[in-house]
């Protein structure tokens, strides 16, 4: 697993989220409660958009959430499961914060098709 | 020993076997081995005509993402089964591949039926029936003029829709006198043709195809009567075959109208071979509707089981939305119980037919016919059969003013199915409610099923919780939602009397958790009406939904558009000018909006602070028409030019758009002004109208377009512009006090206890002591109003949110894609995008996975 630098910790407003190209792959890093940090595919699947970063974050029951932009579905932030619609999910990524730089790895699912 | 049980054909309803096998605990002993002759799992054929208006074949897909990736299931794509020796209990693939079976479901649906005229097959004639037909079908229309359908029935109709949102002159052809002649009778057929020729689709009825001619590289169809028509492509859509080519081969019995013969059991002519869907003749008929499929898999897997349930027949109701017209048929539809009568309504100018079919005695509702609006068919449907309370001519009636429809939820007898997809009762959703302890749509959905597939009767759902809890005496919570029990408008009464200004002070007093998208942006707007401060100040800026967030409106491709703010609709040639620069620069899609002004689509999120410095340096400010505030007030040219003018409508109009600009409140504002009665600014279909008379003006309000027209009420007469004024801004204000979330200003009246007359006496009478309040409020409004997109421009913090890759600021959004459509931009349908890179279509993770 590899993680890529994204970019500096202070580059991520605080309760939003950012996109970010990653390998030609849009990923939406998010920023939420103080300094918990989620990294998930940033195509909303039920509009096809790349838009999943510009969601507004919250939690439902215990669970960190987003909200697609465009038909508000609700997402599971950590799992990727679409709360409203469990059969859809986001891919997830592995992100964390190395010597103040945002990094993110794509977990070992299929990439090639 | 683990059993095998071979599916042969992976559409819907062969899914839903497999879906049931794992559900029900069949696969616990049994390996299920799926074989399908398309290359993408299942999909929703349903939904089929949704793919040309971009959804793609992933939305599409029923198989979620790694549902194949259990052991004891198998997806053998792009794989058809060859053969069936059902003495040896083995298929073989065309791959070669042989599997012995235990138990063997043939699920090889059906085709699409080719008339056998002269010239049926060829380049440029093609049929609607898998993906790949659609993918056929796009190709062939590229550049093309006209084409025609085969077929006036449901899915001909499809087809239709599909051909004309590809751009071309639509003609359906149809055998019958009439369009969808199976579902509708002539009455029903007429309205339906009207409101189909409406979308400018053309229609012939009566027309029996004779031939289909090669003319140069054009297509001339020749019919028993009439004038031929030159098309460019034909598509058939007459009808399907089931396929039951495999199962003639094996040996196994087949119906005399295709079809293979199976039991009430689904068991085909041979030990442990079942058949289900539309290749089955069951109950003496082929099943052409996917719930009666449905059924059958449930049987044949409850058979597997041991179980001993059977299938008997099916309901063919249907309700369908075909190019955007409901069209719903259920029961004895055409009246051929002896003894029926019809209660018929009919508007023909709305395109509005309504028919019910009753006992002889008028007591018992046997079917029914809805063409234009079927509201009411997920109520009416399961009351068929059953005896009708009160006067049957009101069910069938529209709601009149002032009154509210016939017939409710509480109608409905306890045993009447309400969701027909998975089978669920009133009864039992009461009970999900009375007993299950659901408090919403969402918990009887999660609880029952109901309501999960087609949707259709989610209202009905609705109405029930409603009805269920009332009867408990549980009043339904105003609480936003899980963070805060508080409703908007006692939100806005403690941030307004506490004074406050934060996100996490509010959540901190009054909320748990860590919000969401229903009460941040709702504390937002509260914020923003009461302080007035920017939008994005603070720690605004991540509660607001993107539109507040970027300043401007997302479109459904992830870019935005953008309306400056032309007040009154009255706009100088210079700035015209400048929208017309900012347009070809940044090469925007441009359109003129219902509110008298310029929308400009297809910015992306770097673009927006570029256009709108451009549009700021030249005098132009925000619209606002992203946010949930005053939109526009729409007004006519009034005395100053019009003969028939009384007062200057233009001048009212710029001074109250300028007045109220900015104000955020529940929902959107929006008004009108006209100059006289003959209300060329429709200002009665806006939440505040204002119309001109001899003396003054008249004020309306509480009107609304859209979803649910309504006119606004007369609420003042003949006064003048101050007292108007004085007026609109208590009642604006009052709404933005007092409003549910998301609540337009015509059911916040209506729900009033006292509605007008109320509202008249807190505004103009004064009768809570609370207008002084509002009128400082609303000065406070207009004092502090600033152009939010010009402070956002200057501040670099606000700008740092517009940009596309945190990581690659100079790279835009590379799934953003337009074609050219009538000289300018317009989104690229998936078809037409390149492949974008990624990894997340489920349907090429399977495909990889069992290559």
């Amino acid at each position: 697993m590899t993680y890529r630098s994204i970019c500096p910790y202070a580059r991520l407003p605080l309760d939003r989220g950012v996109a970010a190209l990653v390998d030609g792959e849009q990923v939406a890093v998010f920023r939420t409660d103080g300094d918990e940090l989620y990294a998930v595919s940033n195509l909303d699947p039920f509009s096809g958009a790349m838009v999943m970063s510009r969601g507004i974050v919250g939690s439902r029951g215990d669970r960190p959430t987003v909200a697609s932009p465009v038909y508000k579905q609700v997402f599971d932030l950590a799992t990727g499961v679409c709360l409203d619609d469990p059969t859809v999910r986001l891919r997830v990524h592995d992100v964390r914060v190395h010597d103040g730089i945002v990094e993110v790895a794509f977990q070992t699912e299929a990439l090639s098709a | 020993m683990r059993k095998t049980l071979v599916v042969v054909g992976h559409g819907m309803v062969g899914h839903r076997l497999v879906e049931l096998a794992v559900e029900r605990g069949l696969t616990a002993e049994w390996d299920v081995v799926v074989h399908a002759a398309e290359s993408v799992p299942a999909y929703d054929r349903v939904g089929l005509s949704s793919w040309f208006r971009g959804t793609t074949s992933a939305e599409l897909s029923l198989v979620p993402e790694g549902f194949f990736d259990a052991p004891e299931l198998d997806l053998r794509l792009g794989d058809p089964v060859v053969a069936v020796d059902v003495d040896a209990r083995t298929v073989t693939s065309a791959a070669g591949t042989v599997t012995p079976y235990d138990a063997l479901v043939l699920a090889t649906g059906s085709t699409a039926f080719v008339p056998p005229v002269p010239g049926a097959t060829g380049p440029g004639r093609l049929v609607y029936r898998t993906l790949d037909d659609l993918e056929q079908i796009a190709a062939a229309a590229a550049g093309k003029r006209a084409g025609a359908v085969v077929g006036g029935g449901l899915l001909g109709l499809e087809a239709a829709d599909a051909l004309r949102s590809l751009g071309l002159e639509t003609t359906v052809v149809e055998f019958a006198p009439r369009l969808m002649p199976v579902q509708v009778d002539e009455a029903g057929g007429q309205a339906l043709r009207r409101l189909v020729e409406g979308l400018g689709v053309r229609v012939r009825t009566s027309a029996s195809t004779q031939a289909v001619e090669e003319t140069g590289d054009r297509l001339r169809m020749v019919f028993a009567e009439g004038e031929p028509l030159e098309v460019d492509l034909v598509v058939f859509s007459a009808g399907i075959r089931p396929d039951d080519a495999l199962a003639r081969a094996a040996g196994l019995m087949t119906a005399e109208r295709g079809g293979v013969l199976v039991d009430e059991a689904c068991r085909a002519s041979a030990p442990d071979v079942y058949a289900v869907g539309e290749c089955a003749s069951a109950a003496g008929r082929c099943w052409g509707l996917v719930a009666p499929g449905y059924d059958q898999a449930a049987v044949v897997v409850d058979r597997l089981l041991g179980g001993a349930s059977s299938f008997e027949g099916a309901d063919l109701s249907t309700k369908l939305k075909l190019m955007g017209i409901d069209v719903a048929s259920f029961g004895d539809a055409h009246a051929e119980t002896a003894g029926a009568l019809e209660l018929v309504w009919a508007d023909p100018v709305a395109g509005d037919y309504r028919k019910l079919v009753v006992s002889d005695d008028t007591r018992t509702l046997l079917g029914g016919i809805l063409v234009g609006d079927a509201s009411a068919y997920p109520l009416l449907r399961p009351m068929c059969g059953t005896e009708i309370a009160g006067n049957p001519a009101d069910l069938v009636l529209p709601a009149r003013e002032g009154q509210p429809a016939g017939i409710g939820a509480a109608a409905l007898p306890a045993s009447a199915q309400v969701c027909s997809c998975r089978d669920v009762s009133k009864a039992e959703i009461c009970s999900a409610v009375a007993q299950g302890g659901c408090r919403d749509v969402a918990g009887v959905k999660a609880c029952t099923g109901a309501g999960t597939v087609c949707g259709s009767c989610v209202g009905l759902v609705q109405d029930l919780v409603r009805s269920e809890l009332d009867a408990m005496g549980v009043s339904l919570s105003t609480a936003l939602c899980e963070h805060f029990d508080l409703s908007r408008a006692e939100m806005f009464e403690v941030v307004r009397v506490k004074g406050i200004r934060t996100w996490s002070e509010l959540l901190a007093e009054h909320g748990r958790g860590r919000g969401c998208d229903i009460c941040k942006p709702t504390a937002a707007s509260v914020f923003a009406s009461v302080f007035n401060d920017h939008v994005l100040g603070g720690d605004k800026g991540s509660l607001q939904d993107t539109n507040d967030h970027m300043l401007a409106n997302l479109q459904k491709d992830g870019t935005y558009s953008v309306v400056p703010r032309i007040p009154g609709g009255e706009v100088t040639p210079e700035h015209l000018i400048v929208i017309g620069e900012v347009a070809r620069d940044f090469g925007l899609y441009t359109k003129i909006t219902g509110g008298q002004r310029i929308d400009l689509f297809g910015a992306r999120v770097e673009q927006l602070p570029l256009v709108w410095q451009r549009l700021v340096d030249a005098g132009m400010e925000s619209g606002h028409a992203y946010g949930k505030s005053l939109r526009t007030v729409k007004s006519c040219v009034g005395s100053t030019w019009c003969r028939y003018g009384v007062q200057d409508s233009t001048t009212l109009a710029i001074e109250l758009e300028l007045r109220y600009r900015g104000l955020r409140s529940p929902h959107k504002v929006k008004m009108g002004v006209s100059g006289c009665a003959r209300e060329c600014a429709e200002a009665r279909s806006k939440d505040v109208g204002i119309i001109a008379t001899e003396n003054g003006w008249n004020l309306y309000v509480g009107g609304n377009g859209g979803f649910r027209p309504r006119h606004a009420d007369l609420f003042l007469s003949d006064v003048d512009t101050e007292t108007l004024v004085r007026i609109t801004d208590r009642i604006l204000m009052l709404y933005v006090f007092t409003a549910d979330r998301l609540q337009r200003t015509a059911p916040w009246i209506e729900g009033m206890e006292g509605g007008l007359e109320h509202l008249r006496a807190v505004v103009v009478d004064d009768t809570l002591g609370l207008c002084a309040e509002l009128d400082a409020a609303m000065a406070r409004h207009v004092e502090t109003y600033r152009d939010e997109w010009a402070e956002t421009l200057a501040d670099p913090e606000k700008l740092a949110r517009f940009t596309s890759f945190v990581n690659a600021p100079e790279v835009p959004d590379p799934s953003i894609a337009f074609v050219p459509e009538r000289g300018q931009i317009r989104p690229a349908r998936p078809d037409e995008k390149p492949l974008v890179a990624g990894p997340v279509l489920p349907i090429r993770e399977l495909r990889s996975v069992r290559a």
